[in-house]
């Protein structure tokens, strides 16, 4: 058995029964910098297990960053470092020592844009599998089978999973992609503004996946569109300027908000 | 944008000679940028159809049997024997050498250039690596025949030689004894000389992926070798490919950096560290003494080494076209 099963077969333990809902991740005293730049101050806040968490927000208030700490995406940059902790299951994963390879198996993204991998739609979700498992054929396909149902996508591409993943329409693509994402069974899903470059159609299909999802996992999503963070999520996060301005259940912040920007914000007043 | 009903017809007239004159300029453009393309058609069937005028009598004389005859005696009387057997084999042999050094290693200093390289260094490194490629051929040629050649001989060659000694096939490929004038050492300035067209291309198109794509793959827990692999190269394959056969194309046909260090001898041993010739050294060597059908036999060398490289590039082509068509584009 691979540390990776062993994790995920931890963390399927039905734990959330002994209390109410437990935390899966824990920011505290967070800063972020862009070279000298200071892009996040101070964010505290905690994602709890099996939640939507969104994160709403004018651009460049720091949300899309907040998401690529908690998978440690900056690192592929150089001259951006976080400083603070990151607590997943208690771990800190600022931890320099830290395995990102298995972090990001646990920690999975999903992109503002889809990206399918050059290769068939088979092979990508087979891919991500490959790098953790070896599987027979048979197993394999099943577990591609069950990634792609996952997805909502199965119907569609069953007969063709020969074709390129690039061969399908933008909505399915990123269905391909949160598919491929699904089928190293993560932790932790992390969405990048996932329908931002979606019709109506495939967003619906989308969000109503993302509420699937969270029977399984926890899930934050950046997302410009308040409509759909009222929608997808439990929680709500509403960052200004790098700081977390206010953060609540989602009902709460969108009808009784404490502070007056996240108040002008949700109106459509802000600026 | 509102337009009156009824204008004013003299500044219509005004603006339709105003266009008329851009019509001449046009229909002017037209025709230079059809006739620059039909130069460089001219220029393409009158060199070949020079070629074959001045090879015929080398056709006529040595027929098929030019390309499978090992003999170059031009000085034999009554008749002199050409054969291009020797020139052909050295000229595929130093490339494939070249190829295979030159490629995995410039592909490898891309990737570092793209992936690891910390971005202070990265700047530096790429201007070496073009200025390697704007070096005039023959300062590699006298580089090589005075200091690499001689290092090459005197402390590589002996070694593999005495590696090899009982191990069948590989100790026919490298046999002895050492030359400073071999096709291997030829192979390796070759390689040098055509790093940095791999190099250069493979960081450019490497470029080109979408940073979003490849932090998708790191997303799934790919390390950075699993992402150039699975996603940076796949992605990018067409690009590569074409940089390598541009590189294949230069080591096909140089010149004189070859000719000062193969040795040009005709013989074809089988061991890659005695001396060879290609079809280009064997021209360049040659040309200035040579008349009747001997001249006439080195055209038809130059034209084989034109039909040579032209079935590269459309093997090339090809290749890329089924890799395309596989990947379902």
């Amino acid at each position: 058995m691979t540390d990776l099963q062993i994790m995920t077969d931890m963390s399927s333990k039905p734990e959330t029964t002994a209390a109410p809902r437990a935390n899966k991740l824990e920011v505290r005293n967070l800063d972020f910098f862009y070279g000298e730049a200071k892009a996040l101050k101070n964010i505290n806040l905690a994602l709890a297990s099996n939640t939507v968490t969104a994160f709403i927000g004018p651009s460049g208030c720091g949300k899309s960053t907040l998401l690529r700490i908690l998978n440690r995406m900056y690192d592929l940059y150089p001259g951006q470092r976080a400083e603070g902790e990151v607590l997943l299951d208690g771990q800190n994963l600022l931890d320099p020592k830290l395995d990102l390879n298995l972090l990001r198996a646990r920690v999975g993204m999903v992109f503002q844009k889809p990206t399918p991998f050059p290769m068939t739609i088979y092979e990508n979700i087979a891919f991500g599998i490959n790098l953790y498992e070896k599987l027979p054929k048979s197993e394999m396909d099943g577990r591609v089978e069950r990634a792609l149902r996952g997805a909502a996508l199965w119907n569609e591409v069953k007969d063709k999973l020969n074709a390129s993943g690039l061969s399908l329409s933008g909505g399915q693509q990123q269905r391909l992609c949160i598919a491929r994402t699904v089928a190293i069974q993560p932790e932790v899903i992390l969405f990048d503004e996932p329908c931002s470059a979606l019709d109506p159609i495939s967003t619906a299909k989308v969000e109503e996946l993302i509420d699937e999802l969270k029977e399984k996992y926890t899930i934050a999503i950046v997302t410009h569109n308040m409509q759909q963070a009222a929608r997808v999520s439990e929680f709500t996060a509403f960052m200004y300027l790098g700081e977390l301005v206010e953060f609540g259940p989602t009902t709460r912040l969108f009808t009784a908000p404490e502070k007056r920007q996240t108040q002008d914000y949700i109106t459509g007043r802000f600026g | 944008m509102t337009v009156p009903a009824v204008s004013n017809s003299s500044e219509q007239l005004d603006r339709a000679r105003a266009l008329s004159a851009f019509k001449l300029g046009d229909a002017t453009f037209y025709w230079l940028t059809r006739l620059s393309a039909l130069a460089v058609l001219l220029i393409l069937g009158g060199i070949i159809l020079s070629l074959i005028v001045g090879a015929w009598p080398a056709i006529k004389t040595f027929g098929l049997d030019f390309l499978v005859t090992r003999r170059w005696a031009p000085q034999l009387s009554p008749s002199p024997v050409l054969g291009a057997l020797g020139p052909i084999y050295g000229t595929l042999v130093t490339s494939l050498i070249a190829m295979l050094i030159a490629v995995p290693v410039g592909i490898g200093i891309a990737i570092f250039l793209t992936e690891f390289c910390p971005p202070i260094l990265r700047r530096p490194v790429g201007v070496a690596i073009e200025l390697l490629a704007g070096i005039p051929s023959i300062i590699y040629g006298m580089w090589g025949f005075f200091v690499l050649a001689p290092f090459m001989t005197d402390h590589f060659m002996p070694a593999v030689i005495a590696t090899f000694a009982h191990v069948p096939i590989l100790n026919v490929i490298f046999a002895g004894p050492p030359s400073y004038l071999s096709l291997f050492n030829a192979a390796l300035v070759l390689a040098i000389m055509i790093l940095p067209f791999i190099t250069a291309i493979s960081r450019d198109v490497f470029q080109t992926v979408p940073p979003m794509l490849k932090e998708s793959a790191y997303g799934l827990g790919c390390t950075t070798w699993e992402v150039v692999k699975n996603v940076v190269i796949p992605f990018t394959r067409a690009g590569v490919i074409g940089g390598i056969m541009l590189a294949l194309g230069r080591a096909l046909g140089e010149t004189m950096a070859v000719t000062f260090i193969i040795g040009n001898s005709f013989q074809i041993t089988g061991s890659i560290f005695s001396p060879g010739t290609t079809i280009s050294a064997a021209i360049a060597s040659e040309f200035a003494e040579a008349d009747g059908v001997h001249m006439s036999a080195l055209i038809l060398l130059g034209l084989l080494l034109f039909v040579l490289t032209f079935c590269v590039l459309a093997a090339a082509r090809l290749m890329l076209a089924r890799l395309e068509m596989k990947q379902g584009k």
